[in-house]
Parts: structure tokens; sequence; C-alpha cells
């Protein structure tokens, strides 16, 4: 689907395209400067698909000085620019603007340092986040953020999101593994965020650009925290009858003051789909199952693992299986990564979705998904980051199908909106992107956008950075707000409607 | 205890203030009035605003009011077997807005998180009377910007605090605390092995002549972890890890004569100009936050160490531009943590750009420089 950004997130120029190129060719290589309508097509989309732009140009600098000189030119001549990584994103973040740079930092590949007495790695952006740990490794250290796009997926993608994988439970996301930034702001200014310590001098800006999409700077380098890596890894596998049963299975695991490392849900339909997929050896008669891990040192993982095999048998399990050996726990997980590309067998196209609730809703919640998957005629599969409420409904559809795609994105917005009624969020890792720009207008009122822009605008006063993206106008509230009321209240009654 | 909603009646006095040009300075229980650079302004006082509004233990998150006293809060967790992560420093009758805003955390820090890190979300009063909310009760949320954590450390100077969300952790089963006789330089080495490796540590600090390690966990995995690292067992390891929390230790009491008044933490200590003399025999504590494998520092005076190495506490009397100069060159920032002159510098200088870019997003949150001014930093 071809996409334009809303006309009042548009940012307008008039740099003749030719001029830009040469301006840009003083400091990039020609290889570096892609123009070409076949050398853009790769960049018109990231991993939500179904949304595509060409970018007006793509430069890839190799050096920071040239991505300040990317970043001045655009400056100076009011071009937009977005940023990208690896193009993994999940909300069109690094969806191209029609008329502006994307800039590629798929040259910052380096690992820079490893600090093993600090536990600190200093990286390039464009570094793969698996290949941190795997450089972490010789030193008993890793980084423990693990988007299950890892092998892919860039730390300055991560940064940009604030990633989280299936580890966050007990070691958080990027925001919490996160020591410092090299930041370059929208006039090409050079910026540190952070320190050498736990903590920095004046506000806490390396949180506020974690999670930021790419609007507030262009991340150069970063500064990643490493952890030991744990002695003992061990796993459990519990099959329930029903998917509220094993809803309350989690909730009674975190209520026991258990901290699983990871703590992930499965219903049927992706138990089947990944079973086939992958030989994970799951039992496929179950309504869901709920795959358990705890690392530490070997007592304690012993001990909390005991305890956690009691509490789910009481909760209702039908069988509870430990991995045995170190195949079987990966065999475990096989299934679970490989979720996503197995709902993509069991369906022509998939659309996943990211809401996060507050646990005691998840029966609740996944029980008014079905309805709406029934009433939509659109199945639904269940995989998510239980532990921390963080749901995955995978919308399965064709788009070959005239309207199927439009009804999988209706479902889409509904299922969000219920994520915000039952007090959470619409978004738990993916980001906002364009693609969940509206329901923006939901979660948040007008005052707060409002306080959105103000800080957008403390660091990029034109919103050259990633336009039409995170942050909604108030504009495009105003029309999506003639649909949707408020808090009870409709939205921005004092702007015009078009 | 009371529980009170005052957001309206606060949002009033912000409107208040706004309409007049005059500066609010946001009080909580004044447990860390001697905590950044002296202000003024029209006492805002929010220890009425308070209560717990929601706490689900399965949830690990609890909401409450910012005036709730911090100990209020601490007893309810305890009662179900949770605690906040970061253990916060008291140092008399701490509030929830306070300990945000001041975004102190104790020893438990270096392993578990700091105050930011447990931060969910906010509810808050901008500097054009909005009440407005960022972040949220879940654990996961990445819509809109992460204002909320922005919050932390802020001291007050980019709003009005009115409800909090935190993360929440389980207690450990068991805790013991280890120690072992060594000096400052074998201490930061032994330190840094054993945070690179996979033990149980919750804490880990130096007092000038012993390591202190704190084990928390399952008690088969702390036993065993005792039995690797050996050392001596503290007795009370509890009263040690609070008296470090709280500054009650030997080593803050002792502090220069004319500071001792410094340390009464019930008190907000009034700045005092310093006079001409004075100034060299007063002897400041300073926080200095550093890479923790730094080496000690040239500065004469005593250190502790906490953080296992990445928080040092300095008592000197050494010149202020100094220590700001020496924390910066060796990869981290000081703070003047009590002084009796909180005149000048407090937090280490931002370079310029970065300095600028601080005063915009203060304009965007406060755009009349209502909230705190000079508390953080003498320019707004
Ligand atoms: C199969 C699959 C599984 C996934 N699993 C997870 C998961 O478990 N958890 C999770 O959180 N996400 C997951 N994702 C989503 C995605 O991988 C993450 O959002 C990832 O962090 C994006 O990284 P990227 O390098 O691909 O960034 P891109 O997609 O290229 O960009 C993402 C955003 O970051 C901005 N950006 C990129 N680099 C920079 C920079 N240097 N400076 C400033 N802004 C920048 C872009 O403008 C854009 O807004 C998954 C995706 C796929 C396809």
């Amino acid at each position: 689907m071809s996409y334009r950004t809303h006309p009042s997130e548009h940012i307008a120029h008039n740099v003749d395209k030719a001029d830009f190129l040469r301006m840009l060719g003083e400091y990039l290589k020609p290889d570096s400067l892609l123009s070409d309508p076949e050398d853009l097509r790769p960049y018109d989309c990231d991993a939500l698909s179904v949304y595509k732009s060409l970018p007006w140009v793509v430069a890839l600098p190799e050096t920071v000085g040239q991505a300040q000189a990317v970043l001045r030119l655009c400056h100076q001549h009011g071009v937009p620019v977005v940023a990208r990584g690896a193009g993994t994103g999940l909300s069109g973040g690094a969806l191209p603007a029609d008329n502006g740079v994307l800039l590629s930092l798929a040259k910052f590949n380096r690992i820079l340092h490893i600090d093993p007495a600090n536990r600190v790695a200093r990286v390039q952006p464009g570094v793969r986040n698996a290949a941190v740990s795997e450089a972490a490794l010789a030193y008993g250290l890793y980084y423990a953020p693990d988007p299950s796009s890892q092998i892919a997926c860039t730390i300055g993608g991560n940064i940009a999101e604030n990633s989280g994988g299936v580890h966050c439970l007990k070691y958080g996301l990027t925001v919490h593994n996160l020591l410092g930034l090299k930041l370059l702001t929208v006039d090409g200014e050079l910026i540190e965020l952070g320190s050498g310590g736990m903590d920095a001098a004046g506000y806490d800006l390396l949180a506020l650009v974690t999670g930021s999409e790419g609007l507030l700077g262009v991340i150069v380098e970063a500064t990643l925290r490493l952890l030991p890596a744990p002695t003992t890894a061990r796993a459990l596998l519990a099959a329930f009858g029903s998917v509220e049963q094993a809803g309350a299975g989690v909730a009674e695991i975190i209520g026991a003051g258990l901290v699983p490392a990871g703590l992930e849900m499965m219903d049927n339909l992706i138990i089947r789909a990944a079973e086939d997929f992958v030989h994970a050896g799951y039992p496929v008669d179950a309504a869901a199952i709920i795959l358990c891990e705890m690392d530490g040192m070997a007592e304690q993982v012993d001990a909390d693992l005991e305890q956690a095999q009691n509490i789910l048998l009481r909760m209702g399990a039908t069988e509870v299986r430990l991995a045995k050996t170190e195949a079987e726990r990966k065999k475990f997980w096989a299934g679970r990564k490989s979720a996503f590309p197995a709902a993509g067998r069991i369906s022509p196209d998939y659309y996943c979705m990211d809401g996060t609730i507050p646990r005691r809703s998840l029966a609740e919640v996944l029980h008014r998904i079905a309805v709406l998957s029934a009433s939509y005629g659109i199945d639904v599969a269940n995989v998510f980051h239980a532990g921390d409420g963080n749901l995955h409904p995978l919308l399965l559809y064709d788009a070959s199908q005239p309207g199927q795609l439009e009804r999988a994105e209706e479902v889409g917005g509904k299922i969000l909106e219920l994520c915000v009624a039952a007090g959470g969020t619409v978004t738990g890792e993916h980001g906002v992107g364009m693609e969940k720009i509206n329901q923006m207008c939901i979660q948040f009122s007008p005052a707060e956008l409002a306080q959105f822009h103000a800080v957008k605008a403390a660091f990029d006063p034109r919103g050259l950075l990633n336009p039409g993206k995170a942050v909604p106008s108030l504009h495009r509230c105003a029309e999506f707000g003639a649909m949707h009321i408020h808090r009870g209240i409709l939205s921005f009654p004092e702007l015009e409607r078009y | 205890m009371q529980n009170e909603n005052l957001s309206e009646l606060l949002r009033e006095r912000v409107l208040k203030a706004i309409a007049e040009g005059s500066p609010l300075l946001i009080l909580g229980g004044g447990s860390k009035s001697f905590y950044g650079r002296t202000a003024v302004g029209e006492v805002l006082d929010m220890a009425g605003h308070s209560g717990i509004i929601a706490y689900e233990p399965t949830e690990l998150v609890l909401t409450a009011r910012t005036g709730t006293a911090l100990s209020t809060i601490e007893s309810v967790l305890d009662g179900q077997g949770q605690m906040l992560a970061f253990e916060p420093p008291h140092f008399g009758l701490a509030t929830l807005g306070g300990t945000v805003a001041c975004g102190l955390s104790g020893p438990r820090r270096a392993y578990a998180g700091s105050v930011r890190d447990s931060v969910l979300g906010v509810k808050l009063i901008n500097g054009k009377g909005e009440i407005l909310s960022f972040g949220g009760q879940v654990m996961k949320n990445v819509a809109g910007f992460d204002l909320s954590r922005l919050m932390v450390g802020a001291l007050g100077t980019l709003g009005v605090l009115l409800e909090v969300s935190l993360k929440l952790v389980p207690k450990p089963e068991v805790e013991e605390t280890r120690c072992f006789d060594m000096g400052a330089d074998a201490a930061l080495t032994a330190m840094s092995l054993w945070s690179g490796q996979a033990w149980p540590l919750s804490a880990a600090c130096h007092d000038g002549e012993r390591v202190y390690i704190r084990l928390s966990g399952a008690e088969s995995a702390i036993r065993a972890s005792a039995k690797q690292l050996g050392g001596e067992r503290l007795p009370d390891g509890c009263a040690f890890w609070a008296g470090l929390r709280e500054q009650n230790l030997p080593f803050f009491r002792q502090m220069d004569n004319s500071q001792a008044s410094l340390l009464d933490a019930n008190l907000a200590v009034p700045s005092l100009p310093r006079e001409a003399g004075a100034a060299a025999i007063a002897e400041s504590l300073w926080r200095i936050s550093l890479p923790p494998a730094a080496p000690m520092l040239s500065l004469q005076g005593a250190c502790f160490i906490d953080w296992g190495g990445a928080l040092r506490w300095l008592k000197t009397d050494a010149d202020a531009a100094a220590v700001f100069a020496l924390a910066q060159q060796t990869g981290g920032h000081a703070s003047l943590f009590r002084s009796i002159d909180r005149s000048g510098l407090v937090f280490q200088a931002l370079p310029d750009p970065l300095k600028a870019l601080h005063m915009r997003l203060k304009q965007a949150f406060d755009p009349l420089g209502i909230f705190n001014p000079g508390r953080l930093y003498q320019e707004w």
C-alpha cells in the first residue's frame, strides 16, 4: 500500500534534487548516495511492509563527520530526515518521507570497545543486537535485551524503539541497559548523554531519547551495559486446558515473588503452527502453553523452578515438563522464537499487534480478542510476553482477498483500544511509528500531545526528523477524533475537521 | 495516615503562581532540602496530597500520590513480601515525590536498578497549569516520549509531580552480608571481578578498610555463594546497609566540625554565604559517579565506595572546580552533596550545546520558570 504522510505532518520544501545531491556528494562517496529508483527500492519500507514509500534520497554515511554533514545540509534546506537501522521495525518507524533523506546507519557497524572491568560495550548504532553478546561472550558477559529479531536488528533501532525481548521481565528493556549515547541533533551538533558512571548530570535525556523513534536526534554511538552470563538456565513448559487458566497461572507465578528470566504464553493456533514448523514437541491439544525460564546460580534456579512447577500444577496445568537437557530447553524456545515465521506458513499475511495490559486483565482481553476475531472473520493467533502483559496478537489475513487487509487493520485498531481501556498501552515494544499514530489520539489528551510537541520542538523546532511518526499532529487527531471520543469527551472541539 | 487528593487545589496554586509570575518551591517532607542549589520561592506543600491509589501485588506495580510518606509505602509493600528495587534513602521524612524528584538510589542500585528504572508513569502539573499523565501502570510502554523517566532527578524543575507508578520487586528470601579486610585499590579490583561473575550480589561497598558485599536470593544459593566467596559473615547486615543508605555510618557522621549540623537529616539546612576564610576549613561531602573500575581519585579526603565502585562518597575541602574537573576526566560526574555553600555549581556543569538543550526543555515544560528555579542550575 503506498503511504503518504498526513497533510498536517508533511514537511514541504522546494529543494532541487540534483542540486541537493551535488551538495551531499561533496561529503559522501558516490556509492554512499543513492537516488536511482532501483537503488531506493530496498529502502521503501520496514518490516511492516504493507506500507511503502520510496525515499527521495538515501545517504549511507560511514563517519560521524559525514552524518553531521548530511544533517547540516538537510537542516539548512528544510529537508526531512528519517534514520534507519536494519529496517526490522514493525510499526513503520523507518518508513521514508517521499521528499526526504533516508539516513541509513548500516555502515556504522563496528563494536568499538568491550571493557570487561566496567562491564560495558561501546558500539556503533548499526551493530546487530546479537553481535554484542557474541563479542562479550569471551569475557563471560552478555547484553541482556534480546528482541526476537536480534540476529538482524541494530542497536540504534533498539534504542530508538526501546526494544524488549523475552529476557526483559528480569533484565529490563533497552533503556535499563544503556549507559551512554552520542547523538547528533537535527543541526548536526554532537552531544553526549549519560556518563561512564551509572547516572549523569542534568536531566535524564538518555531515558528521553530511548524510545523516541528517531524524532529527537540520530544516534551515532552507544555505551551498553553488559551483565555476567548466568551459569545456569533451565526452562519448563506447562500446558493448560484454557487460555484463562494459563493467564491466571502467569499472575500467580509473579505474585509468588518469582522473577523468571522469561515467561511466555502461546495459544492453540500458534502452538500448532510452531509445532508443524520446528517440531518443538509442543502438546498440540493444549489450549495454551506457558514457557517459563529461570536463570542464575544452579541452587537458585532449582529452587525457583520447583516453586513454579508447584504453582502451575495447582493452577490447573494438565502437564508440566522440565527441560532435562540443554538441547530440550533450546527446543522449547525454538518453537517460541519461530512463532512469527510459523504464522507466515499458515496464512499468506499476518499483522502483529503489540498492546500491553495489566496482567490481571489477560484472560478478559484475550476473550474479547477472540470475540472480535469471530465477528470480523479474521483469525487471531496469540503468542506473547505474558510475564509483562505484552500481547502480540497475530492477525492472519490474505492481502490478495479484497477487503481483508482493511478488516485486519480494523480489528487491530479495536484490539489496541481494548488495551487502552484495560489500563494498558497501544505499544509495549514495537513503537508507534506511523502504524499506531491514530491510536495515540486515544491514549493521550490534546494537552499531553501538545507537551510531546513542545519536547520535540526543544530538539527539532521545524520537525524535520521523522515527520508523521510517533506523535500525531493535533489536526490528525481532530480528524480521527471525529470518529472517536476521548475519555468521554469529544477531542479537539476547537479544531476544524477536514 | 492522611489520604487526600489535592490535585485541583495544587493546580489552582500553580495557576495563581503563573498569573503572578511568582516562583514556587515544591516541598515534600523537606527531608532533602539540603540537596541541590538553594532555591527561592513560595512553598508549595505536597505533604497533604497523599495516599496509595492502586496496589495489586500480582501486578508488581504501585501507584501513589506524591505526598505519601516513603515509609508508608515501604511498610505496605513489606506486608506483601515486596519492595522498591532501588532502596531509596529517606534522610528523614521522605515522600514519594521527593524521592523521585531527587532521583537518589541506595546501595542496591548497582545490581537492581535506579529510581528511574523503576518509574513506569507519572501524573504531573506542567508550567501551564495543565494536569498531564505520561507512561502508565504496565511494565512495557513505548507510546510517546518517555516523559515520566525524564522527571526523575529533575528536582521538580519540570513540573509538580502528582502521582507516580512504580515497578516493584519481590523481597529476597534471604540476605547475608560478607566482609573482607582490604584496602581501596584491592577492593575496587575485587568488586569489579565479583560484579562480572554470576553471584547473587545485591550490594558491594568499601568503607576505607573493609569490603562488604550483600548476597540476596534463595537460601540454598546464598549458602553456596557465601561458602565459595569466603570472607566473614557480618551479624547485622541489615543495619549496616540501612546505615549506609541513610548516611548514618561513622564515615558520614564524622564530618569536619562545622558540618555536623548538615547531617541532621530532619533539618532543612539553610544555605549560608561562605565567609572569607571559612572556606578553607569546611569539609563538604561529594557524591561522585564514576565507571566502577576507575582508580581512586587523587584528591585528599576520606572516600567511601558504594555501588561496586560506581559511586564514591568523598569528604574533602578541596576546591570544587578541582573535584568537578577530575570527576569529568575520569569519565563521570560529581555533585556537591552536602555543603554549607550551595549558591554556586552543585551539579557538574553541562557543555554548551547540552546546556542550551536543557534550557529549551525547561521552557517546554515550564515556560515562565515557576518551578524550583535555580535548584538544579543557576540559569533556570
Ligand atoms: C520477526 C521480528 C521479530 C521481532 N521481535 C521483536 C521483539 O521481540 N521485541 C521488540 O522490541 N521488537 C521486535 N521486533 C521489532 C524490531 O526488530 C525492533 O523494533 C528493532 O529495534 C528495530 O531495529 P532496526 O535496526 O531494524 O530499526 P529500523 O526498523 O531500521 O528503525 C526503527 C526506528 O528506529 C529509528 N532509528 C534507527 N536507527 C536509528 C539511529 N541510529 N538513530 C536514531 N533513530 C534510529 C528509525 O527511524 C525508526 O523509527 C521484531 C521484528 C521482527 C521483524
